[in-house]
């Protein structure tokens, strides 16, 4: 029988690769979301039309799939060699949440009143002035409830890495498992605890965001 | 290792086999999920604020924590448990895992759709008189659910794509045919393509399946508001 500090140790090994994954997916994935979505409002029929099948494409299949498909299609169909696991975990992970939040992105700027196009073309501001100052600060609002949904969603998923041979929290709970059968218990409910803890922040960010959204809305 | 065409049509056969199980693991685990989603609800009207907090707080944690360690706690851990522990077969285990998961989501879209019903709607069942079962079963469900069926429906497509994590407990389906099959010839890539293939077959129809009914459901319920 080992002891709850003992096995909170050998887990503890694993969070800086869990955490590392988890920001490192946030920010490229949070990028590609931007890119993706600016580009499915843009009246450019060949970028609508190749971003929409990017999204179409991650969004159709399942995570876990595209993370094996990388973890063996890089190396072995394209001789791309990323260094490290971590990054085709990162590369998997970003592309898939990326297509997701690219549509939470889409639908904010299009959900912006045409009123406020029009105002903003009758003010004859410039197509960029009317993006940066007129509809991405009130799409943005729109957008936070649900990005920090994704945050978890994406914190969730940090866990598949292990199955392509990352050492992350699960990795380490697998491993403690198979040599102490009987704490297995322990192990998996300390796990779920961990990740928790580390979804609480993320959590109050997106009830946050809800409040923030709607104040000081006119609704209707 | 190349792309080799003659492995990728070779394993067709070998993954459709696995697609049903996929599917109807979904549908298992979706129809477990969708019962047991009332039981969140059910809790999260408990008169009682402490019973409700602590229900709550259960739920978000599901929630917000990886169905994957999930899966593992009930496969591996819960045999262990004393008394309470059974071993369960990688099916079970699957269905309960991800249908727990998913019930506190489903909850949610429960909760929406019973929100959204018009305070007038209970005032007058009180006003008449009906029990809490009648107001219920009568009155209030039939009003809350069908709007949210297009959402009911999203997490439907949602849940097909998490079924693969089933395969980390030994469920054969499509995910685990594949890596069997790369791991015997060493192609993984082919197989892996296959069922990457045969997931979007699915899934992509059904997405543009369930967006024309939301489009539906949306005049529909609109018109309704709009007349009353």
């Amino acid at each position: 029988m080992g002891s709850l500090p003992d096995i909170f140790s050998t887990l503890m090994q694993g969070l800086k690769v869990t955490l590392l994954v988890l920001v490192l997916s946030i920010i490229c994935s949070t990028i590609i979301a931007l890119v993706a979505g600016l580009s499915r409002v843009s009246t450019n029929r060949l970028v609508t039309g190749v971003t929409g099948f990017y999204v179409e494409i991650f969004r159709g299949t399942s995570l876990i799939v595209q993370l094996f498909w990388f973890s063996y299609a890089l190396p072995g169909l394209f001789n791309i060699h990323l260094g490290s696991d971590i990054w085709v975990a990162v590369l998997a992970i970003s592309l898939n949440y990326g297509a997701y939040m690219s549509e939470i992105v889409r639908g904010s700027i299009q959900a912006v009143p045409a009123g406020q196009t029009e105002a903003s073309i009758a003010l004859n501001l410039s197509k960029f002035q009317r993006m940066r100052h007129i509809i991405i600060p009130q799409a943005v609002r729109m957008m936070l409830p649900e990005y920090g949904n994704y945050l978890i969603q994406i914190l969730k998923a940090t866990s598949l890495v292990s199955l392509i041979g990352l050492t992350d929290l699960l990795y380490y709970g697998n491993i403690y498992r198979s040599t102490h059968l009987s704490d297995s218990p322990t192990v998996y409910l300390l796990l779920l605890v961990m990740y928790f803890v580390i979804a609480l922040p993320l959590i109050g960010f997106t009830k946050k965001m809800e409040r923030v959204s709607k104040k000081g809305v006119a609704l209707g | 290792m190349n792309w080799s065409w003659t492995v990728f049509f070779e394993t067709i056969p070998l993954i459709a086999k696995g697609l049903w199980i996929t599917v109807g693991l979904t549908f298992a685990c979706y129809l477990f999920a969708a019962v047991f989603g009332f039981f969140w609800v059910f809790m999260s009207r408990i008169p009682s604020k402490i019973v409700r907090s602590i229900f709550g707080w259960i739920a978000e944690f599901i929630r917000s924590t990886p169905p994957l360690v999930q899966l593992f706690f009930i496969f591996y851990a819960w045999p262990v448990i004393p008394v309470v522990g059974v071993s369960l077969n990688p099916f079970v285990a699957a269905i309960l895992g991800l249908g727990i998961h998913f019930s506190t989501y489903m909850s949610e879209v429960y909760r929406s759709g019973i929100e959204s019903v018009d305070k007038g709607q209970w005032e007058a069942s009180t006003a008449l008189n009906l029990s809490t079962r009648q107001k219920w079963t009568k009155i209030i469900l039939p009003q809350a659910i069908p709007p949210t069926i297009p959402m009911l429906g999203n997490y439907l497509i949602i849940m097909f794509k998490e079924v693969p994590l089933a395969s980390t407990i030994g469920v054969v389906a499509m995910l685990h045919i594949a890596n069997d099959y790369g791991s015997q010839y060493y192609k993984f890539v082919e197989p892996l393509t296959v069922v990457a293939l045969f997931f979007l077959l699915l899934s992509y129809p059904s997405a543009i399946l369930i967006s024309k009914l939301e489009k539906k459901y949306n005049r529909k319920f609109d018109k309704k508001a709009m007349t009353s």
